[in-house]
Protein backbone atom coordinates (compact mmCIF):
# COMPACT_ATOMS: atom_id res chain seq x y z
CA UNK A 1 0.00 0.00 0.00
CA UNK A 2 1.19 3.53 -0.66
CA UNK A 3 -0.19 7.02 -0.41
CA UNK A 4 -1.04 8.21 -3.92
CA UNK A 5 -3.16 11.23 -3.11
CA UNK A 6 -4.00 13.37 -0.16
CA UNK A 7 -6.08 16.52 0.04
CA UNK A 8 -6.53 19.96 1.50
CA UNK A 9 -9.76 21.94 1.42
CA UNK A 10 -9.59 25.23 -0.44
CA UNK A 11 -12.01 28.16 -0.32
CA UNK A 12 -11.84 28.91 -4.01
CA UNK A 13 -10.47 26.51 -6.60
CA UNK A 14 -9.38 29.04 -9.26
CA UNK A 15 -7.54 31.02 -6.59
CA UNK A 16 -6.02 27.86 -5.11
CA UNK A 17 -4.91 26.77 -8.55
CA UNK A 18 -3.00 30.05 -8.97
CA UNK A 19 -1.49 29.99 -5.50
CA UNK A 20 -0.39 26.38 -5.61
CA UNK A 21 1.14 26.69 -9.09
CA UNK A 22 2.34 30.30 -9.47
CA UNK A 23 3.40 30.94 -5.88
CA UNK A 24 4.34 27.52 -4.53
CA UNK A 25 5.52 26.15 -7.87
CA UNK A 26 3.54 22.91 -8.12
CA UNK A 27 2.13 21.75 -11.46
CA UNK A 28 -1.39 20.68 -12.37
CA UNK A 29 -1.75 16.93 -12.72
CA UNK A 30 -5.51 16.61 -13.22
CA UNK A 31 -8.17 19.21 -13.82
CA UNK A 32 -11.40 17.35 -14.54
CA UNK A 33 -14.64 19.39 -14.47
CA UNK A 34 -17.21 17.90 -12.11
CA UNK A 35 -20.29 20.10 -12.12
CA UNK A 36 -19.45 23.40 -10.43
CA UNK A 37 -16.07 22.24 -9.20
CA UNK A 38 -13.16 20.28 -10.61
CA UNK A 39 -11.15 17.27 -9.65
CA UNK A 40 -8.05 19.43 -9.32
CA UNK A 41 -4.76 17.89 -8.28
CA UNK A 42 -1.20 19.19 -8.21
CA UNK A 43 2.17 17.48 -8.01
CA UNK A 44 5.70 18.66 -7.39
CA UNK A 45 7.80 19.24 -10.54
CA UNK A 46 10.55 17.47 -8.58
CA UNK A 47 8.37 14.33 -8.46
CA UNK A 48 5.65 14.52 -11.15
CA UNK A 49 4.70 10.88 -10.69
CA UNK A 50 4.68 11.24 -6.91
CA UNK A 51 1.93 11.92 -4.40
CA UNK A 52 -0.85 14.15 -5.72
CA UNK A 53 -2.45 16.85 -3.64
CA UNK A 54 -6.16 17.28 -4.26
CA UNK A 55 -7.42 20.85 -3.89
CA UNK A 56 -10.89 20.06 -2.69
CA UNK A 57 -13.75 22.60 -2.43
CA UNK A 58 -14.48 23.59 1.17
CA UNK A 59 -18.25 23.81 0.81
CA UNK A 60 -19.19 21.13 3.35
CA UNK A 61 -20.54 22.83 6.51
CA UNK A 62 -18.18 20.88 8.78
CA UNK A 63 -15.10 22.26 7.05
CA UNK A 64 -15.24 25.87 8.23
CA UNK A 65 -15.40 25.29 12.01
CA UNK A 66 -12.78 22.56 11.72
CA UNK A 67 -10.33 24.71 9.80
CA UNK A 68 -11.05 27.91 11.76
CA UNK A 69 -10.19 26.17 15.03
CA UNK A 70 -6.92 24.77 13.66
CA UNK A 71 -6.01 28.08 12.05
CA UNK A 72 -6.59 29.92 15.35
CA UNK A 73 -4.14 27.63 17.16
CA UNK A 74 -1.59 27.80 14.34
CA UNK A 75 -1.85 24.11 13.46
CA UNK A 76 -0.80 23.20 9.90
CA UNK A 77 -2.92 20.85 7.80
CA UNK A 78 -0.21 19.67 5.43
CA UNK A 79 3.54 19.52 5.33
CA UNK A 80 5.76 20.15 2.32
CA UNK A 81 9.41 19.19 2.11
CA UNK A 82 11.99 21.71 0.95
CA UNK A 83 15.79 21.78 0.76
CA UNK A 84 16.19 25.04 2.65
CA UNK A 85 13.43 26.48 4.82
CA UNK A 86 15.14 29.86 5.30
CA UNK A 87 15.48 30.33 1.53
CA UNK A 88 11.83 29.38 0.92
CA UNK A 89 10.74 31.69 3.73
CA UNK A 90 12.60 34.55 2.06
CA UNK A 91 11.26 33.72 -1.40
CA UNK A 92 7.64 33.37 -0.23
CA UNK A 93 7.78 36.43 2.03
CA UNK A 94 8.89 38.35 -1.06
CA UNK A 95 5.67 37.16 -2.72
CA UNK A 96 3.61 38.49 0.24
CA UNK A 97 2.96 35.10 1.78
CA UNK A 98 2.28 35.45 5.51
CA UNK A 99 4.09 33.17 7.93
CA UNK A 100 2.63 32.33 11.36
CA UNK A 101 5.91 30.73 12.39
CA UNK A 102 9.32 31.89 11.20
CA UNK A 103 11.97 29.27 10.39
CA UNK A 104 12.57 27.35 13.61
CA UNK A 105 15.30 24.84 14.31
CA UNK A 106 13.79 21.85 16.11
CA UNK A 107 17.10 19.91 16.20
CA UNK A 108 16.04 17.13 13.80
CA UNK A 109 14.69 19.57 11.21
CA UNK A 110 13.98 23.19 10.42
CA UNK A 111 10.32 24.09 10.13
CA UNK A 112 8.18 27.13 9.33
CA UNK A 113 4.42 27.64 8.91
CA UNK A 114 2.63 29.81 6.36
CA UNK A 115 -0.92 30.71 5.37
CA UNK A 116 -1.84 29.28 1.95
CA UNK A 117 -4.53 31.99 1.43
CA UNK A 118 -7.01 29.17 0.75
CA UNK A 119 -7.92 28.59 4.42
CA UNK A 120 -5.02 26.40 5.56
CA UNK A 121 -1.74 26.66 7.36
CA UNK A 122 1.06 24.67 5.72
CA UNK A 123 4.28 23.57 7.35
CA UNK A 124 7.56 23.64 5.48
CA UNK A 125 10.14 21.17 6.69
CA UNK A 126 13.76 20.51 5.84
CA UNK A 127 14.95 17.39 7.59
CA UNK A 128 18.56 17.46 8.67
CA UNK A 129 20.53 14.73 6.94
CA UNK A 130 22.27 13.56 10.07
CA UNK A 131 19.00 13.29 11.98
CA UNK A 132 16.98 10.12 12.21
CA UNK A 133 19.53 7.94 10.44
CA UNK B 1 -6.68 40.04 38.33
CA UNK B 2 -5.80 36.42 38.98
CA UNK B 3 -2.94 35.51 41.24
CA UNK B 4 0.49 35.98 39.63
CA UNK B 5 2.06 33.80 42.34
CA UNK B 6 -0.08 30.84 41.36
CA UNK B 7 0.65 31.52 37.71
CA UNK B 8 4.40 31.49 38.35
CA UNK B 9 4.32 28.47 40.66
CA UNK B 10 4.46 25.95 37.85
CA UNK B 11 7.62 24.97 35.96
CA UNK B 12 5.84 24.53 32.62
CA UNK B 13 4.29 27.98 32.87
CA UNK B 14 7.69 29.49 33.64
CA UNK B 15 9.11 27.80 30.52
CA UNK B 16 6.21 29.18 28.47
CA UNK B 17 7.07 32.67 29.74
CA UNK B 18 10.74 32.08 28.83
CA UNK B 19 9.69 31.14 25.30
CA UNK B 20 7.42 34.16 24.94
CA UNK B 21 9.88 36.59 26.55
CA UNK B 22 12.51 35.46 24.04
CA UNK B 23 10.78 36.80 20.98
CA UNK B 24 7.83 37.62 18.83
CA UNK B 25 4.27 36.39 19.27
CA UNK B 26 3.80 32.65 19.09
CA UNK B 27 0.87 30.40 18.22
CA UNK B 28 -0.22 27.48 20.39
CA UNK B 29 1.29 25.17 17.77
CA UNK B 30 4.69 26.86 17.96
CA UNK B 31 4.68 26.83 21.77
CA UNK B 32 3.80 23.13 21.88
CA UNK B 33 6.64 22.42 19.46
CA UNK B 34 9.10 24.41 21.57
CA UNK B 35 8.06 22.62 24.78
CA UNK B 36 8.50 19.22 23.15
CA UNK B 37 11.59 19.80 21.04
CA UNK B 38 13.58 22.34 23.08
CA UNK B 39 12.54 21.51 26.64
CA UNK B 40 11.65 17.81 26.54
CA UNK B 41 8.22 18.60 27.98
CA UNK B 42 5.70 16.49 26.16
CA UNK B 43 2.08 17.26 26.90
CA UNK B 44 -1.20 17.61 25.08
CA UNK B 45 -2.07 20.82 23.27
CA UNK B 46 -5.06 21.06 25.56
CA UNK B 47 -2.81 21.04 28.64
CA UNK B 48 -0.61 23.76 27.13
CA UNK B 49 -3.71 25.75 26.29
CA UNK B 50 -4.86 25.53 29.92
CA UNK B 51 -1.45 26.73 31.19
CA UNK B 52 -1.66 29.67 28.79
CA UNK B 53 -5.14 30.48 30.10
CA UNK B 54 -3.78 30.72 33.67
CA UNK B 55 -0.99 33.03 32.50
CA UNK B 56 -3.47 35.13 30.56
CA UNK B 57 -5.78 35.43 33.59
CA UNK B 58 -2.83 36.66 35.64
CA UNK B 59 -2.09 39.28 32.99
CA UNK B 60 1.31 37.80 32.17
CA UNK B 61 0.26 36.79 28.67
CA UNK B 62 -1.90 38.66 26.20
CA UNK B 63 -3.19 37.39 22.90
CA UNK B 64 -3.63 39.15 19.62
CA UNK B 65 -5.20 37.98 16.39
CA UNK B 66 -3.14 38.43 13.26
CA UNK B 67 -5.01 37.24 10.23
CA UNK B 68 -6.98 34.23 11.44
CA UNK B 69 -4.43 32.98 13.95
CA UNK B 70 -3.99 33.82 17.61
CA UNK B 71 -0.57 34.91 18.88
CA UNK B 72 0.59 34.97 22.49
CA UNK B 73 2.82 37.69 23.94
CA UNK B 74 4.58 38.07 27.31
CA UNK B 75 3.43 41.10 29.29
CA UNK B 76 5.74 41.63 32.29
CA UNK B 77 3.82 44.53 33.90
CA UNK B 78 2.11 42.44 36.64
CA UNK B 79 5.57 41.41 37.89
CA UNK B 80 6.01 44.98 39.20
CA UNK B 81 3.66 43.92 42.01
CA UNK B 82 6.47 41.81 43.48
CA UNK B 83 8.86 44.76 43.52
CA UNK B 84 6.21 47.03 45.04
CA UNK B 85 5.38 44.54 47.77
CA UNK B 86 8.94 43.72 48.73
CA UNK B 87 10.97 46.74 47.65
CA UNK B 88 14.55 45.94 47.00
CA UNK B 89 16.92 48.79 47.78
CA UNK B 90 20.15 48.53 45.89
CA UNK B 91 23.15 49.34 48.04
CA UNK B 92 25.57 51.66 46.26
CA UNK B 93 28.77 49.83 45.49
Amino acid sequence: MKIGLTSVFVDDQPHARRFYTEVLGFQIKHDIPLGEASWLTVVSPEDPEGTELLLEPSGHPAVKPYRDALMEDGIPLAQFQVEDVAAEHERLTGLNVQFTQSPTDIRTAVIAVFDDTCGNLIQLVATKESAGE
Amino acid sequence: MADIYRALADATRRVLLDELAAGEGKTLFELCGALTMQHGLSMSRQAVSQHLAVLEEAGLVTTERRGRSKFHYFTPEPLAEIQRRWPHERTPS
